[in-house]
């Protein structure tokens, strides 16, 4: 609770300087100061102020966006391919893949991860499995949905997959 | 000299993320125009989304520098980066919510010599007319 | 090298432009609705790119923050429009329930 008050006070600060540039005058400092405040006032009434109020504030997430960034220029390039050969020799296919995350969050990060690497698009989430449309049947293959699954959960540190790795291993 | 140096360093990575990202946004509206139905389109606008808006900001950071441009252009992509995939997913929930059907299976385009369907479908059907006339003709003759 | 770098972005607009001529085809001839939202989605995208390629043509940083702002609209005026068509009427609550998809909240 204190934890994510005083992270998302620092954010809300680096926001208002990105936004407004000015340092040294400080009739707008104040004013900074005081908007975020309501900000922090009314988030606390609303109640949202817990774990997913600042979601990605450690380094495993960072490292997961690095590999995920690697992954969509992978995926671009197949999907580049594809379009602009004359042929454009594609094979629109509708799978399940299953999800094992056990948070909100996991399952969030998930669906984002598929859904940004061109090629898979999910369609629409249920209890624990994710509808996903893909351009390319070869795309489609169990075997990365699950790494992908996999790293997802370990950089949201989700409990059930860490029991999962653990039994696997 | 040194600063001419750096000046020419980031020119050429400017530019070379800036041609990549054009080739992704490029692509992807050429997808977006060419793919045959709604599901698949969505891949290509979502490649323009996600590579070629990243690359074109990532080259405008390059050739701002260390300023509140920079910052600014950052937040910029840090927001289509959240954003972007959300849209897609809507967009897509609500087509299939609305009972859009998908093209399943293989697809492929024509060919440049290659003639469409349609004609061929068209020839079809005049030859069918040409044997039924024939048919009518027989009848008749048996009559 | 300012010139250069000012050739540079030129060009990038000028292709930006033709991305969008290209998209406002498929906005025109969408056969469904569904298409066209996906067109103004991703003209928004490129037209968010646009202003900060401006911005940087003319030297002024304005045009950055209207991109800031312009991804924000594009965002919300899509999920708006696709909620509208879904439910008719934009004063539906989200709270989502597993199992009570879609439809009003009846809490």
């Amino acid at each position: 609770m204190i934890r994510s008050v005083i992270i998302l006070l620092m954010v809300l600060a680096a926001y208002w300087l990105t936004l407004s540039g000015y340092f040294h005058k400080p009739i707008l400092l104040i004013m900074g100061v005081i908007s975020i405040f309501i900000v922090l006032a009314l988030s606390w009434r609303m109640k949202i102020l817990d774990s997913e109020t600042v979601p990605y504030f450690h380094g495993k997430a960072l490292g997961y966006y690095v590999w995920l960034f690697v992954e969509i220029t992978k995926a671009n390039m197949g999907v580049v391919k594809a379009v602009l050969s004359p042929e454009m020799e594609i094979s629109p296919t509708i799978t399940k893949v299953p999800m094992k995350q056990s948070t909100d969050l996991g399952r969030v990060t998930f669906a984002n991860s598929i859904t940004l690497t061109p090629g898979t698009i999910a369609m629409e989430m249920c209890e624990d499995t994710i509808l996903v449309h893909a351009l390319l049947a070869e795309m489609t293959e169990p075997s990365g949905f699950i790494e992908m699954s996999d790293r997802a959960g370990w950089a949201v540190s989700d409990p059930m997959l860490g029991v999962i790795e653990q039994g696997a291993g | 000299m040194n600063g001419d140096l750096l000046h020419i360093l980031q020119f050429v990575i400017s530019a070379v993320l800036m041609a990549g990202g054009i080739f992704f946004v490029i692509a992807g509206a050429v997808g977006v125009l060419r793919l045959p139905d709604f599901y698949t389109r969505m891949h290509a606008a979502g490649m323009t989304d996600t590579l070629g808006a990243e690359m074109i900001l990532l080259g405008l950071i390059v050739q701002a520098g260390l300023s509140q441009t920079s910052l600014k252009l950052a937040l910029i992509a840090f927001l289509l980066f959240l954003t972007s995939p959300t849209a897609t997913h809507a967009v897509i929930g609500a087509a299939h919510h609305a009972g859009l059907k998908p093209k399943l299976g293989k697809y492929r385009a024509l060919a440049p010599g290659e003639e469409p369907l349609a004609k061929s479908k068209a020839k079809a059907q005049a030859k069918s007319k040409v044997k039924s006339a024939r048919k009518s003709r027989a009848k008749k003759r048996v009559k | 090298m300012e010139q250069a770098l000012h050739y540079l972005n030129v060009g990038t607009a000028m292709f930006l432009l033709v991305g969008m001529a290209l998209l406002l085809g498929r906005l025109l001839s969408g056969p469904t609705l569904y298409d066209r939202i996906l067109a103004v989605n991703s003209f928004g995208t490129k037209t968010v790119l646009f202003l900060c390629v401006f911005s940087l043509i003319i030297g002024r940083q304005d045009g950055v923050d209207i991109g800031i702002l312009y991804a924000l609209m594009n965002f919300i005026a899509t999920i708006a429009v696709l909620k509208f068509f879904r439910y008719s009427a934009l004063d539906v609550s989200m709270n989502y329930k597993r199992g009570n998809r879609g439809g009003r909240d009846r809490s």
